[in-house]
């Protein structure tokens, strides 16, 4: 096996016994993506100095018998909207190419402390807004599992480069499904926490009541690793929960004896592809077996998810992305006539047309005259919406469906279609607009590519989305299937 | 009044910064005048990925600063984004508040040629200041100062209730002492601690409904708001004289010009799209958090004026005077503390203080006095130690220096003289080297004593002691 195959625990433990060092655990990641990146296409930025200097750092700590973080030394990649201190942060924008930020966000510092070797910074859509990778302004990312296809978005970099075995692990962003829905495609697993659980300090915000920090992983024993290391409070994000926070991993007994699952009826009927559906459903069997029961429910509200998310998130987004004006950073219109112009001309070059779809969707719903009828109307559907997942609660502790309506599709497929595009995070929109956390994880393939299983829990009962899924993936093996690269 | 037949609306929108250690929300400093840009972070230089934090402080001086305006207090308050692009707004939108402010329902009452009148105070919001820009010569480039953007600010906004230019500058004067007296902003319009627009339009005597209005900016002074409404007024007047409509628009005060200029009419107004700011949560503000901030309040000008009055026995003039500046009050009753005649203190106040302030041009502040100083030159007076002309230029050297009165007496020796003796010597000389004037004063010319006090104290440099060379001159003048 070699050393990227190994769980976060075993590297630890491989560490501990000086079998493994943190500078042979970078080589080893550079090494993959020398061979697999140029197919695979899931880096923006390496940070090879930087990696391995944080490695010989680790290496020598270690030796000295100090006692490190279970991540310390573990090889990962970040989306690149996540701000790193120093290293290239585009959010995968023509806008921001020559951006390097000024300081860390909350998530970033929290792995420079636990001393993860960052190996990179991840492509994904521009700005977070896409389910494909291909709004990158700098390149496609290609499934591992079929060169050919999406690996989904927007946080497609991210799920590649776990599958392909490039890093340990990647951190994402969701804001509609953008964790699930590549960690589905790709066949690693996602998950989107709480809406407050993890700091958004330093994520570059697309629809700040929405967006949430996550792990892709290849187990969901690592993705409690990885929580643990980002989740809790933080003062410099208002909207930060101030929970407490459980231990993680200690929470993955096995045991889902007696789990109530409810499977809304909305999520499995019409546009989800057949074999699809019959991979959940065998999931289903799974969870029985082991004692868990299951029943379908309906999220009446389900349908109007996709517009509600579109108004929201898209209103939002047109504000936060006015500051990319081209008068402090980024991108900026060579000789503009006046201040207008270079406003004009400084967006018009810096955003892909993916971006600029969504800023005029919200400022319209924002325009005097129309903000009653679109914008609060949506903030009110949301509220419904909520109130689903609240009545469904009552009666289940887990939810249960397929992550995205099919399987990975073909580059190019959908690019010119943005409704079916939309219509991708179907499954997922909802979970985001109720702000609570879900989790995919692999089960199964349906023509060679992975299928994703979405749980989704109450708000902040994380340990029981992850002992779920976790107990799923001890009696299954997709979670071990490996794309040939 | 530029015409009988109409009527003035006017409803002013104040801006107050406070004077808050640190940024609304973020931990930058807030001091005026620092080298430009060096106040400034990821988070108040906009950089991608930030959040705003908002500062209690910044909340609690809102809280004051409504209260002492007679507002009520939201329990549920919270912050909206108001997007407008701009090179002074690093983000392109303002974080403040739209449909739920700190602060509704306030009022103030305003002295107008002696009357007084309540005007009412709509709402005061709580936001954040944008940066300084500074257009370069020839207009080829413009810089900007970051050092400003997210001073916490209030917003203020009148009813429109006043009814003349005057009315304006009285509602400011009075705004400007109360944020002093809450200690929440250090107002100084040059600064631009304390700025004002204002809503202006006319009607006919009679009518119910408003006229047209102009927005007036760019008032830099209470004087400038003054002479800006008094130009606006007459403007709308002659336009509604001949018979033309108002525009709706925006307009711009020119200090040098005198007059206002158009800025952009009501189609080019921005569509700010305001809504819900979703990196902050909703501001619950609970009793016992208003009644602390409540119960730091300090005695407001108007409560000081009636106690000046009636503990004192000042003037109504006086006490408006004194209490019309916190630092005047402050000076009031510290003086107090050394000397019990406080209608001598507010004299030197309202009569040399504000003639020396207002003679130079200069602020309040830039005076040395303190009140120990006023109240012990008064007990000089009393004491006979210097005469009350005397005291004038120990006063004006007090203000200028900050010495103590003892030590100008001393250092110029300008100690009075009330030696009988001496003063009974240099009042015969005088007597003998005007004889025309003792002549007038013997016919009955009582004024001509005047003339032989000036003399006396001529000679003496104007130290004799006043009285008594007043009484030693009648005496030799019966005698003889």
């Amino acid at each position: 096996m070699t050393p990227l195959e190994m769980s976060i625990s075993e590297l630890k433990q491989a560490l501990t016994d000086r079998k493994l060092s943190a500078s042979e655990l970078a080589d080893a990641s550079y090494r993959r993506i020398a061979e697999t990146d140029e197919r695979v296409q899931a880096f923006l930025t390496l940070n090879e100095e930087g990696a391995r200097e944080q490695a010989s750092l680790t290496d020598g700590r270690i030796a000295q018998g100090e006692a490190v973080d279970i991540l310390a030394g573990v090889p990962a990649g970040i989306k690149d909207n996540i701000v790193t201190e120093g290293l290239r942060t585009t959010c995968a924008s023509r806008f921001l190419d020559n951006y390097k930020p000024i300081y860390d966000g909350t998530v970033s510092r929290k792995l420079r402390d636990a001393q993860v070797v960052t190996i990179g910074k991840l492509n994904m859509d521009e700005f977070a807004m896409g389910g494909s990778n291909e709004n990158s302004a700098f390149k496609s990312t290609r499934n591992p599992w079929d060169l050919e296809r999406v690996p989904g978005g927007s946080s497609g970099g991210s799920a590649a480069a776990v599958a392909a075995g490039q890093v340990s692990f990647a951190l994402g962003s969701d804001t509609g499904g953008s964790i699930r829905q590549p960690a589905s495609y790709c066949g690693v697993v996602g998950l989107k926490p709480t809406y407050g659980l993890v700091s958004r300090f330093g994520l570059v915000a697309f629809a700040s009541s929405l967006d949430q920090i996550g792990p892709l992983t290849r187990s969901v024993e690592d993705a409690a690793h990885v929580l643990q290391a980002i989740a809790g409070y933080d003062k410099m994000d208002s909207t930060s929960a101030d929970v407490s926070i459980p231990d993680y991993a200690e929470a993955l007994t096995g045991d889902v004896k007696g789990l109530r699952i409810g499977v809304p009826k909305e999520y499995i009927g019409q546009g989800v592809d057949p074999k699809v559906k019959e991979a959940v459903l065998a999931a289903l069997n799974v969870f029985e077996s082991l004692g868990a029961t299951w029943e379908e429910v309906s999220m009446p509200h389900t349908d109007y998810a996709v517009a509600t998310y579109y108004l929201l998130a898209s209103s939002e987004a047109s504000s936060n992305l006015a500051r990319f004006d081209g008068v402090r950073y980024g991108v900026r219109a060579d000789n503009p006539d006046n201040l207008l112009q270079l406003y004009h001309e400084s967006r018009s070059q810096g955003f892909g047309p993916e971006v600029k779809r969504r800023i005029m969707l919200g400022t319209y719903a924002l325009s005097s005259g129309y903000y009653d009828a679109y914008y609060l109307k949506a903030q009110k559907v949301r509220t419904l919406i909520k109130q689903d997942f609240d009545e469904a609660f009552n009666q289940y502790d887990i939810l249960l469906g397929p992550t995205a309506p099919t399987t990975a599709f073909r580059l190019g497929e959908q690019i010119d279609d943005p409704l079916a595009m939309y219509l991708n995070d179907i499954l997922t929109i909802p979970v985001s607009l109720a702000g609570v956390p879900a989790i995919s994880i692999p089960c199964g393939l349906a023509d060679g590519l992975p299928v994703g299983l979405q749980l989704i829990g109450k708000a902040f009962q994380e340990t029981t989305v992850l002992r779920a899924a976790h107990a799923f993936e001890q009696h299954t093996e997709y979670h071990k299937l490996r794309p040939q690269l | 009044m530029p015409s009988a037949k109409y009527e003035t609306v006017i409803g002013l929108e104040v801006h107050v910064e406070l004077h808050t250690n640190s940024k609304i929300f973020c931990g930058c400093s807030t001091e005026f005048g620092a080298p430009p840009n060096t106040h400034t972070c990821p988070i108040c230089l906009g950089h991608p990925g930030v959040l705003p934090v908002l500062n209690r402080q910044a909340v609690e001086y809102a809280m004051k600063a409504a209260m002492a305006l007679n507002c009520e207090i939201a329990s549920v308050s919270k912050f909206d984004r108001k997007n407008y692009f701009y090179p002074d707004s690093p983000k392109a939108y303002q974080i403040s508040q739209y449909d739920k402010p700190i602060g509704e329902n306030g009022w103030i009452d305003i002295e107008v040629n002696g009357e007084t009148k309540r005007i009412g105070i709509n709402r005061l919001h709580l936001e954040e200041d944008a940066g300084k820009l500074t257009h370069v010569d020839g207009g080829y480039a413009s810089l900007v100062d970051f050092n400003r953007v997210g001073t916490p600010l209030v917003e203020i906004v009148s009813e429109p209730e006043l009814c003349s230019p005057e009315e304006a500058k009285a509602y400011l004067e009075k705004m400007k002492a109360i944020m002093q007296y809450c200690d929440v902003s250090d107002v100084k319009m040059e600064e631009g601690s304390l700025r004002c627009d204002a809503n202006i339009s006319l009607r006919p005597h009679g009518q119910k409904e408003l006229g047209t209005k102009a927005e007036l900016k760019n008032m830099n002074s209470f004087r400038g708001v003054q002479r800006g409404l008094e130009y606006e007024e007459e403007r709308q007047a002659d336009i509604l004289d001949d018979g033309g409509l108002v525009v709706q628009e925006t307009r711009r005060w020119d200090e040098a010009q005198g007059r206002t200029l158009s800025m952009r009419s009501k189609e080019e107004a921005h569509d700010y799209r305001y809504f819900p700011d979703p990196d902050l949560v909703t501001l619950h503000i609970d009793d016992e958090w208003k009644e602390r901030v409540r119960a730091s309040i300090p005695e407001l000008p108007d409560a000081l004026k009636a106690r000046y009055t009636a503990e004192y026995g000042l003037s109504a003039y006086d006490a408006e005077g004194i209490t019309s500046s916190k630092k005047l009050a402050d000076l009031f009753e510290e003086s107090l503390q050394y000397t019990k005649d406080a209608k001598a203190v507010a004299n030197w106040i309202m009569g040399e203080l504000l003639g020396y302030v207002n003679g130079n041009g200069i602020e309040i502040d830039a005076v040395k006095l303190n009140g120990q100083g006023l109240g012990e030159m008064i007990g000089l007076i009393e004491k006979g130690t210097i005469s009350s002309k005397i005291a004038k230029t120990v006063f004006k050297e007090m203000l200028e220096s900050g010495k103590s009165p003892q030590v100008i007496v001393e250092e110029k020796g300008l100690v009075q003289i009330s030696d009988e003796g001496a003063i009974k010597a240099i009042v015969e000389q005088i007597i003998a080297k005007n004889p025309q004037s003792v002549e007038d004063y013997r016919a009955g010319k009582e004024k001509a004593i005047g003339f032989l006090v000036g003399q006396v104290m001529k000679e003496t440099k104007g130290k004799a002691n006043p009285g008594l060379v007043n009484q030693l001159l009648v005496d030799c003048l019966k005698q003889a």
